[in-house]
């Protein structure tokens, strides 16, 4: 199976990697952390992942644009503050309800910037055809594009296209880059998060990876389930424009909300407590996890965010994501606390208290 | 889903808290049998709320927990042979074998999929008649009928390149061998719903009988197992032991019948080797002779392989009740999910993977214990 969720995500923790593995290990010979080839789980946004990105990728390309770890690198260029991200779609199927891979390669790559703080600009794209791809097809995507590209306010200014061999590929495969300007003095990111912020979440959560997941395995449920994917740039401006003090955000793509919770606690070293009631999951997206074993707070999401911050603007920021077309289910679903062990905790809904962790790869249907 | 949901109230929770905290006049030890039972305690903190007097072990019915070390080691091999699609539930995937699991024969380039029904591997079988479909019929009597009715069909219908790999235990002979043990500590069982569901109640009355234990048949959400002790806790008290329905939404006492005739006619009942625990007499299912065409072990040639599991790992005796995940040195420390010694790290419905997940206090180091 592929993974629930177009693969996109780049943002390890620091500080992620667990105990090494023992000299001998008794029971089961081959670790998962050290298999001889890649699997699906190195691109499940989990602890494999990690895991690859901090043996391979980091010692490889070092520098502190890429230490710091963010959706996007951050950089000075004479008088500007540009973000600089990149991101790839291989998702399947190519269209599904509420979006299409051409959508998502937009709206992917203007959330990263908007994560940043930053004001999306400028995007590229990179197209990998298969041979045999109904030239329909991607004038579909390419239109779709356009129109994602419009709405967020950004130009796609120059790109690439390569052909390979039927079989070589899922019919379509899309890279986008984009550069986006941020204001001066401007910081976000989990190093200014703080004791107390409060923890907002523009919506419900799951719709993405269930609405993939539904058309992939020919699974129907009770309605039908459409994608969540959108441009956050607008909505991310508004809470910044109003001028409340935002200290960290992020979009909650593969992984979900609890993979992106572990690294924003892990990245800080602080503590996150969060309200299993609190966190709103629509009923279908709710019903299709239990059938499938899944939990939602692990589920893909394209349009979804949280924003940290500071406890006395917890309010005011609220009545500005509301106020906005995507945040009109904007909620608070926790706060910082001051632990240093950086755990994510969350109050089930019987009201005990539980640890939330980052999993190894992707979420796995149950057997019964 | 709101049906789901009022089972997952706070403040029924804590009335049935409260009832127990009432009735509970001295310490007992209660097993939950089912894997989803267990992730359900750990994940909502259902163990959290019993007064202390209360304790409760997990039992060894995790389908993918109790899998020999050698059917996966089948698996992989048969899905690394050529021209052969193989077909598993997902969970499966992730267990280790001696020489790796199913995933990394799929990235050796087996041709492995996740199927959501045996059915599914029928139907890729009827699809692709060149190629040899196998499907990993794993799991307690709950997936047994669907499994059941797909070798059924196949048979039926001459699908000639169809077969299914069987590793079926039954929870019965599972629950005897614990209490047999001469270490058991559990004085009452959570019995599994959804087994039940299918083979009804009958084949537990002699179990409460003869070892004089309250067994009383659960569901899996918090407020359904709140209620299982609560019920449980009050014969313990009463000095009765008997078999009792939490779970009558579900489970009728006669079970579900065309499901047990069918597995009948499929299946017979056979010595079964469970990881961890050993060979347990009459506790699982092999394919009868007019299917046994259809058995995978057979049409490759893999039966009879036997591995040595290594002792350094305590699933054995976590399956069983008699230890809890924390109380093992290897928990979270050298075993974690990504480096699993044993197979209850690796299933979601694994003791151990539920407490890494969610009640590790430090990253990889101290653990709090129940």
């Amino acid at each position: 199976m592929k993974p629930t969720e177009p693969t996109r995500r780049k943002r390890p923790a620091a500080g992620a990697a667990p105990a090494s593995p023992p000299a001998a290990a008794p029971a089961c010979p081959v670790p998962v952390s050290e298999y001889p080839n890649i699997l699906m789980a190195h691109g499940g946004g989990g602890r494999l992942m990690h895991r690859l990105l901090d043996k391979v990728f980091l010692p490889a390309f070092s520098n502190p644009a890429l230490e710091a770890r963010h959706d996007g690198a951050l950089l000075d260029v004479g008088e500007a503050r540009l973000a600089f991200t990149t991101d790839s779609y291989v998702v399947k199927p190519l269209f599904f309800p509420g979006g299409d891979i051409g959508k998502l390669a937009v709206h992917g790559t203007v959330n990263d910037l908007a994560m940043c703080g930053a004001r999306p600009l400028y995007l590229s794209a990179g197209f990998i055809l298969e041979e045999g791809l109904p030239v329909a097809d991607l004038a579909r995507v390419v239109e779709s594009m356009r129109q994602a590209a419009g709405e967020a306010g950004v130009l796609l200014v120059t790109g690439d296209t390569k052909v390979v061999d039927r079989g070589k590929a899922d019919g379509l495969f899309v890279n986008t880059a984009g550069i986006g300007l941020v204001e001066r003095g401007r910081v976000i990111g989990p190093s200014r998060v703080q004791a107390d912020d409060a923890i907002l979440l523009n919506g419900d959560i799951g719709r993405h990876g269930m609405a993939i997941m539904a058309v992939r395995e020919g699974l129907s449920f009770e309605s039908l389930i459409e994608s969540d994917t959108a441009a956050l740039g607008g909505i991310v401006m508004s809470l910044l424009d109003a001028g409340v003090e935002v200290h960290c955000l992020r979009d909650l793509t593969r992984g979900g909300l609890a993979t992106t919770l572990v690294e924003i606690a892990e990245a800080r070293r602080l503590g996150i407590e969060i309200v299993e009631r609190a966190i709103p999951v629509r009923e279908d997206v709710s019903g299709a996890c239990e059938i499938l074993g899944f939990d939602p707070l692990y589920v893909a999401n394209e349009g979804r965010f949280v924003a940290f911050v500071a406890r006395r603007d917890a309010g005011r920021a609220l009545e500005v994501l509301r106020s906005h077309p995507l945040g009109r289910d904007a909620c608070e679903i926790g706060r910082v606390s001051g632990d240093e062990r950086a755990l994510v905790a969350l109050r089930s809904k019987i009201g005990a208290r539980r640890l939330v962790d980052m999993l190894s790869g992707e979420q796995l249907p149950r057997i019964c | 889903m709101k049906h789901l949901e009022e089972y997952r109230d706070a403040a029924g929770a804590r009335r049935y808290a409260a009832a127990l905290a009432g009735a509970v006049t001295r310490p007992w030890t209660i097993m939950e049998v089912c894997g989803g039972q267990t992730h359900s305690i750990i994940k909502f903190g259902v163990d959290e709320l019993l007064p202390k007097p209360v304790t409760l072990v997990h039992g060894p019915g995790c389908p993918v927990c109790v899998t020999p070390i050698e059917l996966i080691d089948k698996a992989v091999a048969i899905a690394s042979m050529p021209g052969v699609v193989f077909c598993s539930f997902g969970d499966m995937l992730r267990v280790p074998g001696t020489k790796g699991d199913l995933f990394s024969a799929r990235a050796a380039g087996g041709d492995v999929r996740i199927v959501y029904s045996p059915m599914d591997a029928v139907k890729l079988a009827r699809e692709n008649p060149s190629r040899q479909v196998v499907f990993f019929a794993v799991g307690f009597e709950t997936t047994a009928p669907a499994n059941a009715l797909a070798v059924h069909e196949a048979r039926r219908s001459g699908l000639g390149n169809f077969s299914v790999l069987v590793s079926h235990v039954l929870v019965p002979p599972a629950m005897a061998a614990v209490l047999s043990s001469p270490a058991n500590r559990v004085q009452a069982f959570l019995a599994a719903g959804h087994v039940c569901t299918v083979m009804g109640l009958a084949e537990y009355e002699p179990l409460a009988a003869k070892y004089r234990v309250p067994i009383v048949v659960t569901g899996f959400e918090p407020l359904d197992i709140l209620q299982g002790i609560l019920m449980c806790v009050r014969q313990l008290e009463a000095g009765r032991a008997v078999v009792e329905n939490q779970y009558s939404r579900s489970v009728r006492r006669e079970g579900n019948e065309p499901a047990r005739g069918l597995i009948a006619r499929v299946f017979k009942v056979v010595p079964r080797k469970w990881r961890g625990i050993g060979e347990i007499p009459a506790s699982g299912f092999a394919l009868r002779e007019p299917y046994e065409g259809f058995d995978a072990e057979r049409r490759f040639g893999v039966a009879g392989h036997s591995v040595d599991e290594s002792g350094a790992c305590i699933s054995g005796a976590i399956l069983q009740g008699l230890k809890k995940p924390p109380e093992c040195p290897a928990f979270g420390v050298q075993c974690t999910p990504e480096h699993p010694w044993g197979a209850t790290m690796v299933s979601s419905e694994g003791a151990c993977a539920a407490y890494y997940s969610y009640r590790r206090t430090e990253k990889g180091a101290s653990h709090e214990a129940n």
